[in-house]
């Protein structure tokens, strides 16, 4: 059915909370589409025939295929294309770094703006979940058993798509909760967990199973999953691993945290909400140093839990911070300050052994390093001292070493990140594939989902050719 | 689930519990440590394991009552079931090649320098156990310390009970009488742990401690556990819980351990309160 094409060169803008409003609560700040809005910018697409989103989704969504049925009003039958590639279409939707994928290639962003695929495959999940909420069938079972390591989005990716094949999936969890970084890393007001806890139903009503508590390299070695559990192949997914810190004086006081432990407090153990058992310290001035989506999401966090001050500190410039635009756009509305060519030299703290203050130096930007970008060096005679009371560092992890060190054979390079041999996955050890965190170093979760999802095919292939 | 098998009072502060946990059972070692969560809503908390039974698919937990945690363990009895058990997590003390050991135990750090000296003492090894207590009513594991040891130095602050002074007399006594230790395992207050190391330094005696900081998920992930051993960040969960005690800096540990002091004293307050009011 032919439907008149919507040639407003914007997209429709998100309804969202005020940002003064959504500083102070963890409620979700964008509210969502109205079908109306939905079909109309669905309407924008122009089903051009090269479909260059498509090819720049790393799990290759069929993009127009479900554009088309918004605009047609068959929200139904748009899911179930989403569905048909993308095992948590309500997680990426929210999540991914659309303007760097499927929307950065939109033709409609040649002149004006690309059409808000994100906020299309968002509104098309929640719809699902609001007004069918039909759990997915478990398929008929080919009788083979995959183990994978680590619940969240590239092991999730890997199970839900081998349980669609039919294969027995077990998922092994380190912590007590599915969902990985979904639940314990990126907060509640940009992902709420039951959106989460409700894509997790689904594969489990596809017949993954959930293992929680279940360490992998402690309380089972990947050997004994082949040899004593039985499984065929084995996917590891067991995520990014330890947090880095700067290596400066003062990162052991009282009131330094890794995002990753900020976070975890406040999203897993739910440290935000009145009367949790979890304690999180009530800040004053907050210096977040990093500039990627943790330190947004951390920065955002400490705004909501009462902080005076947040300020983002990143040794480079507005324009390299590696977060999703929308999320540094969400920050600055929100009040974060920005504190960008800046970097830490120390902590200060008070007699107690608390922080009460951090030194930095202002950054100016030189000549390109390796990675193409260029070089922040020290401006001279630059030092000042910044007022805070609470420090987050998130500058990045180092791989987790309970995997490597408990499985003979299984190559790592010189980070300790898990050595694949491209696309598919495959380790150095028959029948092991890694993907996500573990093999790249921290990246977006849509990346791991694409491992995942390229792991599945491979471990299919695999166990069908023995 | 994980039920609750036997809870023993040990003395007034420190409790005994038996836990179905067949998987942790079945791997654990010495020196490391499981994290329970009681229920749905509690705290990730850590605790050294005390003793293990494969067979039997258990694994006992020793724990002093402290804060609002381990206020929460206590209410629960036998029959009833931990929310979360997951382990063994961290790295198992190292025993192989020692011939002669003086283990140091702490107050409740007795319950984890335990099963370490259990295991060298089978394994042949000398062992010689120092306990102390601040008095007589906290001696918790006497007997079993007795049987698994060569000799055992009961020590309490206020000489209620053996002799009266620190562990760290006991051991330079010791070492002063000629014992030639291949290593030292402190396991016990941060304070205890610091001067037993600054002892044993000064004689040259190799030294282990267990290091016990504020952790969260356990499994190398979150940082909060971080320690400087020797100058570098370590992990307590994936390099630790044992370190060189040579190389640990004590004073920022135990600064670290009081991070939370206050919230700690609300939530102990909390749930007395909460007792209290079920009790009336």
């Amino acid at each position: 059915m032919a439907v008149k094409k919507n040639m407003d060169l914007k997209k429709c803008p998100m309804p969202s909370q005020d940002p003064m409003v959504r500083n102070r609560n963890f409620d979700e700040v964008a509210l969502g589409y109205t079908l109306e809005m939905a079909v109309g910018e669905a309407r924008r697409c122009l089903s051009c025939p090269k479909k260059p989103c498509v090819s720049a989704c790393p799990v290759q969504i069929d993009i127009p295929a479900f554009i088309e049925r918004v605009a047609n009003e068959d929200i139904e039958g748009a899911y179930a294309i989403l569905s048909a590639s993308s095992a948590l279409p309500a997680v990426c939707g929210r999540v991914c770094p659309q303007e760097s994928q499927c929307e950065g290639k939109c033709v409609r962003g040649v002149k004006g703006e690309s059409v808000a695929i994100g906020r299309l495959e968002r509104f098309v999940a929640d719809w699902h979940r609001e007004h069918s909420g039909q759990l997915p069938v478990k398929p008929a079972q080919n009788g083979h058993k995959v183990a994978v390591i680590g619940a969240g989005p590239s092991g999730l990716t890997c199970a839900g798509d081998l349980a669609k094949l039919g294969y027995a999936v077990t998922v092994f969890e380190a912590l007590h909760v599915a969902g990985g970084v979904l639940v314990y890393g990126i907060p509640e007001f940009r992902l709420p967990k039951e959106i989460v806890r409700r894509e997790i139903e689904g594969l489990k009503a596809m017949g993954v199973e959930i293992l929680t508590n279940m360490v992998i390299g402690k309380v089972l070695t990947i050997d004994e999953l082949f040899e004593d559990m039985g499984y065929e192949a084995v996917y590891i997914a067991s995520g990014a691993g330890l947090p880095r810190f700067m290596g400066i004086p003062g990162e052991s006081l009282k009131g330094v945290y890794s995002a990753n432990e900020y976070l975890t407090r406040i999203n897993l153990m739910k440290a935000y909400r009145e009367g949790s058992k979890t304690p999180i310290m009530k800040s004053r001035c907050v210096a977040v140093v990093g500039g990627g989506n943790v330190a947004m999401d951390a920065a955002r966090s400490a705004k909501r839990l009462g902080a005076d001050e947040v300020y983002i500190v990143y040794r480079r410039g507005m324009a390299e911070l590696p977060a999703r635009a929308e999320e540094v756009e969400h920050a600055i509305e929100e009040g974060i300050i920005f504190k960008t060519l800046t970097n830490p030299t120390q902590v200060l703290g008070d007699e107690n052994g608390f922080v009460r203050g951090m030194t930095c130096v202002e950054m100016e930007l030189g000549e390109p390093d390796s990675s193409g970008r260029r070089r922040p060096v020290v401006k001279e005679g630059s030092e000042f001292t910044l007022d805070v009371d609470t420090m987050i560092m998130s500058i990045g992890t180092s791989p987790n070493p309970l995997i490597r060190s408990t499985t003979p054979g299984l190559e790592t390079n010189r980070w300790g990140c898990i050595v694949t041999n491209g696309d598919d996955g495959l380790t150095s050890r028959e029948g092991v594939y890694a993907g996500g965190d573990a093999v790249t170093g921290a990246a977006t979760v849509i990346l791991a989902m694409g491992a995942g999802k390229n792991a599945a095919k491979a471990i299919d292939a695999y166990i069908k050719s023995k | 689930m994980f039920e609750i098998l036997l809870k023993q009072r040990l003395n007034p502060t420190v409790t005994k519990m038996v836990i179905h946990a067949p998987f942790v059972a079945r791997k654990a070692e010495p020196g490391q440590f499981i994290i329970f969560r009681a229920h749905e809503d509690s705290e990730r908390v850590p605790l050294t394991i005390a003793d293990y039974d494969r067979e039997a698919g258990t694994v006992t937990i020793i724990y002093q009552i402290v804060g609002g945690s381990t206020m929460e363990l206590n209410a629960m009895e036998a029959g009833e079931s931990l929310c979360d058990f997951v382990g063994p997590l961290g790295v198992a003390t190292h025993t192989e090649g020692l011939r002669k050991v003086a283990v140091v135990g702490g107050g409740v750090g007795c319950a984890i320098a335990y099963p370490v000296t259990k295991k060298l003492h089978d394994l042949g090894c000398e062992v010689h156990a120092i306990v102390g207590f601040r008095n007589a009513d906290l001696v918790i594991l006497e007997e079993e310390f007795a049987a698994a040891s060569d000799k055992l130095f009961l020590m309490t602050d206020d000489g209620s009970r053996g002799e009266k002074g620190l562990v760290t007399a006991a051991l330079e006594k010791l070492i002063l009488e000629g014992n030639q230790y291949d290593e030292v395992i402190a396991i016990g207050p941060l304070v205890m742990m610091k001067f037993v190391s600054l002892l044993t330094k000064k004689y040259g005696v190799r030294t282990t401690v267990s290091m016990n900081p504020i952790m969260i998920d356990g499994t190398g992930m979150c940082g909060g556990c971080r320690l400087t051993v020797g100058g570098e960040t370590k992990f307590a969960c994936v390099d630790g819980p044992d370190f060189d005690g040579h190389l640990v800096d004590f004073d920022e540990a135990i600064k670290r351990a009081s991070m939370y002091a206050e919230f700690e004293r609300h939530a102990r307050e909390a749930a007395c309160n909460l007792m209290n009011r079920e009790v009336q």
